[in-house]
């Protein structure tokens, strides 16, 4: 990688990697994000690269390991260009195949097709497909088009511009003009006007100021950030850049999750290449611009995701929020000045500055613009990150986009916004993706967590499992949170163990406003709203365990009992095998039955039995 | 493989404060734990008091204080994987192994550990093995992968 040293030398570039890539046959793009390696794509990736050159291949065929195309469940993917065809569920048996007809002959395999659950065609490229169709993936198309690890495809494909542009005579109050007439709002959680918290920044006092990027997406059930960061970090780079230009900051830090090895490795990696490429450091493209960025992990804490936090911990401290009076974009890092976005933030802000704000805020609801990435997962078909224009009902993404339940049990409730969010029921679906739409209806955006629930999730175990959750994270720096979640906790438990009292449900109430108007940070003020928003939409179910004893979805361990189905149990003795707690006891051929004594009621004896002979009473 | 040693890993941090977390995280990583005598050599050479090590190193959960075990399996809890069975899954780790999440196994072969979310969300319920991760996992998968890793141990050390 040469050095860039005018702003000028940049289009040259760009066009010598293309006519370079004019000359190939074709792009095999495969994904190696997280998702599908876990499915074998290093295997297939390597078996493919091996069988091209064993062919003759290798010098005309390109192979693309790419960040993640956002289909998880069909993993690994694999996008043949120039044509597009798009398979799924690709093994290194397949390998042999895909070179002899798709490449050299330009055929689809139909067994490597996606077939469309409901119609049962198969469906040949990405744009067809029912998951991609209602989706507008701004962010999200650019993964399978680049391999994360190189520099020269993130600019083949036009990165880098919005840079260029700015430095070329755009000024800082223009490019922060734009953000902020852009509309855009944080995504990492509270929607703060992206603009707003700019300028806020390029106003403080002092010379010395940065921008960081927040990629502890700590949120449990959100991933987007991971897969932008591992599958685009020069976008989130180039963003970050863009924004140290606006404010007047001359160093920067991506502080990202150690449970993400190839985030890390690959932000790493790009800020290598950005350096050697002369974008990053002094004098970039020859202007007058100085920025550098560094790679900080975090330590696995949920809290450092709080802004001040995130800063202590960067500082290499316990990562403890301290009181916001005085904000993070007067005194944040080192006490200077400090701009805090997230990943998907930052990753937006180069289309803004290339096309402009009005390009951005024409899309998007009134109060919500542009695209929101959403992950989502649970008891729906189609798993994965689904991105679409913010307003688009929730309705269109669990059904058109998801697929609908694929346990074939009703879906009863989607949960939105990690553990500061809540959950909402079938009947709010209208209901649009839109930060304060969602808000009022006692959920939020958050991240874009979506997690789908059928009806064999009880709503109070939720509500235990987001407290339980959140007792494990609080850092216990401020009373509210510290023993406000530990009472609620305790209570939640009392009521799926049985032993609920009716005035429960006020006293939870009462501790969720207290925590609410006086917790230290964001974390503890909404760390009730899984508790409020299930008693909002569920309290029949609170009923439920209260005053009948009885858990409706049959999950609360206290409240039910395994049983063996005389009529149905034939003896194979799968149940037997699979008890870790060797709590089933019978004779093959036999009707089996549960020892209530050594029963741990965990369920693995039902779902291992073929003849739904295990039920609870 | 021999770890790289606390002085290597110092290399360029040395009297940076700020650098703690960092440096943590590679011993960490080299050692599967912080030991005394490393938090004491890492607060001399970063400048950093005793008590502060300490209390980022019990802070955050990625650092560990004792041992662990030889194999260290991860079980996801995030929501997504919570809704799939995540649960099933600890139950199968913790009986087959007799053992709670966070201690080690009689044997030292063995700890079972649980983290908040991994990021595969829609592959779930997913379960990391020493690096290697296994997607839509079932208590029967985790049944045998456990009892392969056991093999493979009584294997070598019947061979050494």
């Amino acid at each position: 990688m040469p050095e860039i040293a005018f702003i000028s030398e940049l289009s040259a570039f760009r066009n010598r990697i293309m006519e370079k890539r004019n000359e190939l046959k074709g792009t095999i793009a495969i994904c190696g994000g997280t998702g599908c390696q876990s499915s074998s794509s290093l295997k297939v990736i390597a078996a493919l690269m091996e069988e091209l050159e064993a062919q003759g291949l290798a010098e005309t065929v390109h192979v693309r390991p790419t960040g993640c195309h956002g289909f998880c469940e069909q993993g690994p993917i694999m996008v043949v260009e120039p044509d597009g065809i798009f398979y799924c569920h690709v093994g290194v048996d397949d390998i042999a195949e895909i070179i002899s007809e798709t490449i050299r002959k330009g055929e689809a395999i139909d067994r490597l097709l996606y077939t469309d659950p409901v119609t049962g065609r198969k469906i040949k490229t990405e744009s067809e497909i029912p998951f991609y169709v209602k989706q507008k993936r701004q962010l999200l198309a650019q993964n399978r088009r680049l391999n994360p690890k190189s520099i020269e495809d993130y600019i083949a494909l036009g990165g880098y511009s919005a840079l260029a542009q700015a430095l070329n005579g755009m000024e800082a109050g223009t490019i922060l003009k734009e953000v902020i007439a852009s509309g855009l709002r944080g995504r990492g959680g509270g929607g703060f006007p992206t603009g707003r918290k700019w300028k806020e920044c390029q106003e403080a006092p002092g010379e010395e100021k940065y921008v960081v990027c927040n990629a502890d997406e700590g949120d449990p059930g959100a991933y987007m950030d991971r897969c932008l960061l591992e599958g685009n970090p020069h976008s989130v780079l180039e963003g970050m850049m863009l924004g140290a230009i606006a404010v007047g900051a001359q160093h920067g830090y991506v502080y990202v999750r150690n449970e993400y090895p190839l985030a890390v490795e690959h932000a790493k990696k790009a800020v290598e290449q950005a350096r050697e490429a002369g974008l990053l450091g002094e004098a970039i493209l020859g202007s007058s611009f100085n920025f550098d960025i560094d790679v900080a992990r975090g330590g696995g804490a949920f809290v450092c995701g709080e802004s001040t936090a995130l800063m202590a911990s960067l500082e290499g401290r316990v990562g403890e929020p301290r009181p916001k009076d005085v904000h993070t974009v007067v005194e944040g890092l080192w006490n200077k000045p400090t701009v805090l976005n997230n990943v998907e933030t930052w990753a937006n802000i180069p289309a803004i500055i290339l096309k402009g704000s009005d390009w951005y805020s024409a899309q998007g609801s009134n109060g919500s613009k542009g695209t929101k990435i959403l992950a989502l997962t649970g008891q729906v078909k189609n798993t994965g990150l689904v991105e679409v224009e913010m307003g688009t009902p929730i309705k269109t993404v669990v059904f058109d986009i998801g697929g609908g339940s694929a346990t074939g049990k009703p879906i009863k409730a989607v949960q939105t916004g990690g553990p500061s969010g809540g959950c909402l029921p079938t009947y709010k679906f209208d209901l649009p993706v839109d930060f304060d739409a969602l808000y009022d209806a006692g959920s939020m955006v958050g991240s874009g967590g979506m997690v789908v629930m059928d009806e064999d999730t009880c709503m109070v175990d939720v509500a235990k499992y987001f407290l339980t959750f959140l007792q494990d994270e609080s850092c216990g720096k401020c009373v509210p949170c510290r023993l406000g979640i530990d009472r609620m906790l305790e209570i939640v438990t009392r009521i799926s163990d049985g032993g609920g009292k009716p005035e429960d449900i006020d006293l939870m109430e009462d501790l969720a406003f207290t925590m609410k108007e006086t917790a230290l940070c964001g974390l503890g003020k909404t760390a009730a709203n899984p508790v409020l928003s299930t008693l909002k939409y569920f309290r029949d179910e609170y009923e439920a365990h209260i005053n009948g004893r009885k858990c409706p979805a049959g999950v609360c361990q206290a409240l039910i009992t395994y049983v063996v189905d005389g009529e149905k149990c034939n003896g194979c003795g799968r149940c037997l095998r699979a008890c870790p707690h060797n709590s089933i006891i019978g004779e093959k051929k036999k009707v089996h039955r549960i020892d209530a004594e050594l029963c741990k009621k965990c369920g693995i004896c039902r779902s291992v039995c073929e003849f739904d002979a295990i039920h609870t009473i | 493989m021999k770890p790289q040693s606390i002085e290597s890993l110092l290399e360029g941090r040395r009297s940076q404060p700020h650098q703690l977390i960092e440096v943590l995280q590679d011993v960490q990583k080299q050692y599967g734990y912080i030991s005394e005598e490393a938090m004491r050599m890492i607060s001399g050479e970063l400048g950093v008091p005793l008590m502060d090590v300490y209390s980022v190193v019990s802070f955050y959960k990625a650092f560990h204080m004792k041992p662990r075990g030889k194999n260290i399996i991860t079980l996801c809890t995030g929501t997504a994987c919570h809704v799939r069975g995540a649960k099933l899954l600890l139950n199968q780790a913790t009986g087959q192994l007799g053992v709670d999440p966070g201690n080690v196994t009689e044997d030292g072969l063995f700890t079972i550990e649980h983290v908040n979310c991994l990021g595969a969300c829609a592959l779930g319920p997913v379960v990391t093995e020493n690096g290697s991760s296994y997607h839509h996992m079932t208590p029967g998968k985790l049944r045998k992968l456990i009892n392969g890793l056991r093999d493979r141990e009584e294997e070598k050390a019947t061979n050494a």
